[in-house]
């Protein structure tokens, strides 16, 4: 438990910290210094909406080396907040990318072996084309005018990179949370184009508690009066505390109960409960969510969150497929590895064991653990559990062997 | 392989699809998948062989046996095995039906409490029974439920269940000479083929 204690004391994305930038400093089992790359895509893109793009951006990452067949291609997906920067540092940052802990030389996801691709979706606000950018029409910023967007866009998108990057076929999709719902629904809208499919702590589809928590945090963005309606950017103002309160509920409800008191309890950050003194009481807890509320809402943008927990609420896997599950994997034709943790609250390992029900009577290949881990929701991202590194590892091992 | 993993191949049709219940580290399944070229998943909760079977790339899905097979359709598998399991199950009879409602016949293999060894250990020793296949002390055996054959006959028979194939294993001196003559006193594991009907 005293690890966690260490990554709640970090950043949002459990990155652990290095003492120095330069580049001699960056372990060795880092993909090193690394930079994004902007891609153009000149082609009108239609959304599941109806809405079309007349073009649009991504921004990407990628480590290790495609080789000459270009069977060794993994594509990783985000989950709500995440970005393009999986892995490795930014020149003069000394924060490694969110999964950090999992890509890398020697680590779950080999970049000795394998060619790795991160980008940032559609809608998101780390360079790729979202709420952030111009809309060509009027060359205003888009704010909450941009199409609302869903998984399979993502999918969709995610494909159009495939293919500019001349990759026929992934090795494997990998992602956790929203990043498996995208896992999936690679493997079903591009079945002979995805050999294996990553899902980790994610659902086919969210529960009622899971929306409304999602519709909270969104109403605490939108009842903020700098939010206006959408259009902040315009105006030059940022809805920092809605969106500083809505990372705390999304953060809440991605720790475990026993994790959150394991650290915190009732410890008092300041103020006295002694008798006869009325010096204002301050619990740990409260500072260290505003901390992570106050960070997240300068780094984030208000209306791609909005738009990211929204593709979230609609993703329903089987929605199409007669809310069959099992029919909906009968289209799929790679192999599953379904992982989840036994402290997530927020996607239950139930939710998991759901999956490998419907891929076992699809007669899909699939393995699906149960890990136990004190860090609930977020386990996905941290480091230093042995039995995740372990079957996540052992199973990247196929996907190598599956390269030519 | 163990001698009741050498009959359960004997008994497994080439292609069938199969359930195995407490697959361990998958060994069985892989061997299976070798020889009779099947399909199948296997249910494991030890990480240990859970681990195992991700190696092997044979597919396992994390899942407490004591909980059923709700998840299973009815009649969704050829042969639903369960090797060397039954005893540490809390309720084997339920076990039993479950198996017999996911699969179109199951195989049980189980170790022998009647074996003469352990009824020696028990009359003259007045311990319970600790040999090479059941290494356990009392306190810390995983195995809750013992039976002799005569025991899972009379379930089976209360069950209605059909017996279409039975044998006996002993690999020791001298049950691997006078099994096929008091099965009961001298088999160490039972390996059973029966039907829900």
């Amino acid at each position: 438990m005293a690890r966690l204690g260490y990554y709640l004391e970090l950043s949002d994305h459990y990155m652990p910290e290095i003492a120095s930038t330069t580049p001699t400093s960056v372990p060795m089992n880092s993909v090193g210094i690394v930079k994004p790359e902007l891609i153009h895509f000149n082609q009108p893109f239609t959304l599941a909406c109806g809405r079309t793009l007349d073009n649009f951006e991504l921004m990407i990452e990628t480590y290790g080396l495609l080789n000459s067949d270009k069977s060794n291609a993994v594509l990783i997906c985000h989950a709500l907040s995440g970005n393009q920067h999986a892995a490795g540092f930014y020149d003069g940052d000394n924060k490694p990318g969110w999964w950090d802990a999992y890509i890398g030389p020697g680590k779950a996801i080999d970049t000795n072996h394998l060619y790795v691709v991160a980008l940032n979706n559609l809608g998101g606000c780390d360079g790729s084309t979202g709420p952030t950018s111009l809309n060509p029409e009027d060359n205003q910023p888009w704010g909450s005018r941009f199409p609302p967007v869903r998984v399979r866009d993502w999918v969709h998108s995610q494909a159009r990179l495939a293919d500019h990057l001349g990759i026929e076929q992934w090795a494997a999709v990998v992602g956790g949370s929203l990043g498996g719902m995208q896992a999936m629904r690679w493997a079903l809208e591009y079945p002979a184009r995805v050999r294996h499919c990553v899902v980790i702590a994610s659902a086919m589809k969210l529960t009622a508690q899971n929306i409304a928590f999602n519709q909270t945090a969104r109403q605490a963005i939108m009842a903020d009066p700098q939010y206006t309606n959408g259009e902040y950017l315009k105006h030059n103002t940022l809805p920092e505390s809605g969106l500083g309160v809505a990372r705390m509920i999304g953060h809440i409800t991605y720790l475990s109960d026993d994790g959150m008191g394991e650290k915190f309890g009732r410890q008092l950050r300041s103020g006295t409960f002694e008798q006869g003194t009325d010096e204002p009481v301050e619990f740990q807890i409260e500072s260290y969510l505003r901390h992570q509320g106050r960070k997240f809402a300068k780094a984030f943008d208000a209306n791609t969150y909005i738009l990211m927990t929204r593709a979230l609420d609609y993703f329903d896997l089987a929605r199409e497929y007669n809310d069959n599950p099992v029919e909906a994997f009968k289209k799929a034709k790679c192999n599953f590895a379904v992982m989840a943790f036994d402290s997530d609250w927020r996607f239950a390992p139930e939710r998991s064991h759901e999956i490998a029900t419907a891929l076992l009577h699809a007669n899909k290949n699939v393995f699906y653990a149960r890990i136990a881990s004190p860090y609930g929701h977020d386990a996905f991202l941290v480091p230093g559990q042995p039995r995740y590194e372990a079957l996540f590892s052992s199973y990247m091992r196929k996907v190598i062997s599956s390269c030519a | 392989m163990r001698l009741d993993q050498k009959i359960i191949e004997n008994w497994v049709k080439p292609n069938a699809h199969i359930l195995d219940l407490g697959c361990g580290d998958g060994r069985l399944l892989e061997h299976l998948k070798n020889t009779k070229h099947i399909t199948g998943y296997g249910l494991e909760i030890s990480e240990a062989g859970i681990l195992g079977c991700v190696n092997r790339g044979i597919n396992v899905i994390e899942q407490n046996l004591d909980d059923g097979l709700k998840n299973f359709a009815d009649q969704s598998f050829d042969t639903v095995i369960m090797s060397q399991v039954l005893q540490t199950m809390h309720y084997p009879d339920k076990v039993l039906a479950e198996m017999m409602r996911v699969g179109r016949e199951a195989i049980v293999t189980f170790p022998n409490f009647g074996h003469w060894r352990a009824r020696w250990h028990l009359a003259i020793g007045g311990k319970m029974p600790v040999s090479d296949l059941l290494p356990f002390e009392w306190f810390n055996t995983p195995n809750i439920h013992f039976c002799t054959f005569k025991d899972f006959e009379v379930l089976c028979k209360q069950l209605n269940y059909t017996i279409i194939d039975r044998q006996v294993a002993a690999e020791k001196a001298p049950g691997k000479w006078l099994h096929p003559l008091r099965p009961n006193l001298f088999g160490e594991t039972a390996i059973y083929r029966i039907r829900g009907y």
